[in-house]
């Protein structure tokens, strides 16, 4: 029960009185085995819910660090396909850390809805999030995850507001992911008192959990969005951390959990103190 | 339905023509691109809007453009008539500023106080940087790095006008990468910047609202030619990049079964080659910047980079209402290489005085064979949609010449 595997991650770091910490990594960055080695030491370092983007060459909602990871993993010849296998390797040695892969929608077309949702069922993917799929347009694609229990994760933004919001939360599980700043990946620091009232809008909204992404780069920014968000998404940061510890010649998978422990450890904190 | 209402009846409410269009684009632009489309249904019904934009097409872009009856390129070819919508005799040198006037026009009527653009041969950043100067409107041009070389002349341009042009050096660095920028750049202003897109792609409603603005074009060659030869034409032609020009010329004439329609791609140096920049011909339907519209695409629906001597082509996608026109048969979809398009250009300078842009130079290519199918007695317009001032460096270069 795939979608069950998401809803159990996030009400177990809820019994735990914290934030559950989402980690984004892309397919195949920065190489086919290096990424696999890093899947596989993020359970160990605090991580409960796995995002695993898969490229595309126009990535138009995504900043420099996840374009250059993109282009990183199309160089290393990663495909929708080579993705979802990925997420079936990690599935084999981890039953229980949900895994979502998040990308654009022209590979998925291509591969077909169909074909897609079962291919990614098979390959023990709990769910997906397509950027450039908005309620509008994503109602057969929804339909083929449904038909095979996966969910299909919905975008909120700041830009979404109260007129919008039902048609956004409209038939939507596993989680919420809401988009802290109106910009692209990795852009800006975020304001944790902006989106507060817009969280608690969105849970409320949903009847789900509202995992918060977008600009959080430092353990003190994911500490201040635990306070307030159920989930608390790294992407670009650790990208290029990753990035980095290959470009030096560093184990990456170790630096990217030690990376995402130092997140843990202070998503864990947040609730025991006071509000700042 | 009767055919003479149907073609009119598109865009659906969802912005479809057909499996094509659509809006894809990420929920952060959502809510813009929906509150666009009511201004747009708006405006388009205010008659204050349209006789304001009437005026500046006829004083400042210098409406209607002349329909010109090419003799000696006819007489060349010996079979139809041919003649010329003369859209790069419009103020900046082509038919863009049609769609940037109605934009600007769209932009103020909102309340934006930021415009961006992206431009592949920079006709639309000129075209854009213009209207931003006449109205005193802050104006980003995004281009790619390999289209700032090739089409210096018009950033330069740009630049007089007071535009501020950013080269984009991501993926190809040419017209698709200066798209996905200027969309980063509208997700993450999208409160105060109206993103005036150059051509009939993008999300719903650009599509509708861009072919709206160009189908001036056909209106007055409809007319013109009703006053000057006292019947519709047997065939139109014109080149097709996100196909503005062409869509701007077609429409007005979709109900009119008996015109044929040509549009006429960049085949680059060969469709056998796969380096071309022809969606329709060699491409397949997906997703790109906001609709679903014939691409060029490999296997795990990655974006395949076009290749035209043309910047202006030189896009791997095409508007959705192309796609439509394709798969219904309406229009007929031919293509031309780069050395195809420079002969045609040679020989449209000595036979007419004209220096065309490459881009109509990839129509011209083609408007010969059309001409001599429908025969003589025929009436055969091509959309001269452009000037080829700005190409001269790279026609020199690709014709050995120094300059």
């Amino acid at each position: 029960m795939p979608v069950s595997r998401l809803s159990e991650a996030f009400a177990a770091a809820k019994a735990e009185h914290r934030a559950a910490l989402v980690a984004y990594v892309m397919a195949g960055d920065p190489l086919l085995e290096t990424c696999a080695a890093i899947l596989d030491a993020l359970p160990g370092a605090g991580v409960d819910v796995i995002e695993l983007g898969f490229p595309f060459t126009d990535p138009m909602a995504d900043g420099p660090s996840i374009q250059r990871a993109g282009i990183r993993a199309l160089k290393n010849q990663v495909t929708l396909k080579k993705t979802l296998a990925l997420a079936a390797g990690f599935r084999a040695k981890h039953p229980t850390t949900p895994l979502i892969v998040m990308g654009y929608l022209n590979p998925v077309e291509t591969l077909g809805y169909q074909a897609f949702a079962t291919l990614a069922a098979e390959s023990g993917v709990d769910g997906a999030i397509i950027v450039d799929a908005p309620p509008e347009e994503d109602r057969d694609l929804r339909a083929a995850m449904q038909a095979n229990e996966l969910a299909l994760i919905r975008l909120a933004t700041p830009t979404t507001d109260a007129r919008r919001l039902p048609k956004v939360v409209e038939g939507v599980s596993g989680f919420v992911y809401y988009v802290s700043v109106a910009g692209i990946t990795g852009d800006k620091a975020i304001e944790t008192a902006d989106i507060a009232e817009a969280v608690a809008a969105v849970r409320q909204a949903s009847g789900l959990p509202v995992a918060v992404g977008f600009g959080i780069k430092t353990p003190e920014a994911a500490a201040r969005t635990a306070q307030i968000a159920d989930g608390v998404v790294v992407g670009s940061a650790l990208v290029d951390v990753i990035a980095q510890a290959h470009e030096t010649g560093a184990d990456a998978a170790q630096a990217a959990a030690a990376f995402c422990q130092s997140l843990a450890h202070a998503i864990a904190q947040a609730r025991q103190e006071p509000s700042a | 339905m009767d055919a003479r209402n149907s073609w009119g009846s598109y865009p659906d409410a969802e912005g479809r023509f057909g499996n094509f269009g659509g809006r894809f684009v990420a929920e952060t632009l959502m809510p813009n691109i929906l509150a666009l489309q009511e201004a747009y249904e708006q405006a388009k019904s205010d008659p204050a809007f349209l006789e304001t934009l009437d005026i500046f097409l006829r004083d400042y872009v210098g409406r209607p453009s002349p329909l010109y009856f090419a003799e000696r390129l006819s007489a060349h070819f010996g079979g139809a008539k041919i003649y010329f919508k003369r859209d790069e005799l419009n103020h900046t040198g082509a038919h863009k500023i049609n769609n940037c006037m109605g934009q600007i026009f769209l932009a103020m009527r909102m309340g934006k106080t930021r415009i961006i653009a992206e431009t592949g041969a920079g006709q639309h950043g000129v075209a854009t940087a213009t209207v931003c100067a006449r109205f005193g409107l802050p104006c980003v041009v995004y281009m790619g790095a390999k289209d700032v070389d090739r089409q210096s002349p018009n950033v330069f341009r740009m630049k007089l006008l007071g535009a501020e042009v950013r080269p984009v050096d991501a993926g190809t660095a040419t017209l698709k990468d200066a798209m996905n920028e200027a969309l980063r750049d509208w997700v993450t202003n999208v409160k105060d910047t109206f993103y005036i897109i150059g051509t009939v792609a993008g999300p719903h409603p650009y599509p509708q609202l861009v072919r709206d603005f160009q189908s001036v074009i056909g209106r007055e060659t409809r007319q013109q030619m009703l006053e000057r030869e006292g019947r519709l034409p047997d065939a139109l032609v014109a080149c097709i990049g996100g196909g503005s020009n062409a869509i701007g010329l077609f429409h007005p004439f979709l109900e009119d079964e008996q015109v044929k329609i040509y549009g006429v791609e960049a085949a680059g140096h060969g469709i056998e080659t796969g380096l071309h920049a022809a969606a329709l011909t060699g491409g397949r339907p997906g997703v790109l910047h906001g609709n679903r519209t014939y691409l060029l695409q490999d296997d795990d629906g990655q974006i395949i980079d076009a290749h035209s001597i043309s910047a202006g082509l030189d896009y791997p996608g095409v508007g959705p209402e192309h796609a439509f026109l394709k798969d219904t048969g309406r229009a007929t979809y031919l293509s031309a290489t780069d050395e195809e398009a420079l002969e045609a250009f040679q020989l449209c300078a000595r036979l007419e005085g004209i220096l065309p842009a490459l881009e109509p130079s990839h129509a011209l290519a083609r408007v010969g064979e059309i001409a001599k199918d429908v025969g003589k007695g025929g009436i055969v317009v091509m959309n001269l949609c452009g000037r080829g001032d700005k190409d001269i460096f790279t026609i020199a270069n690709a014709l050995g010449a120094k300059i």
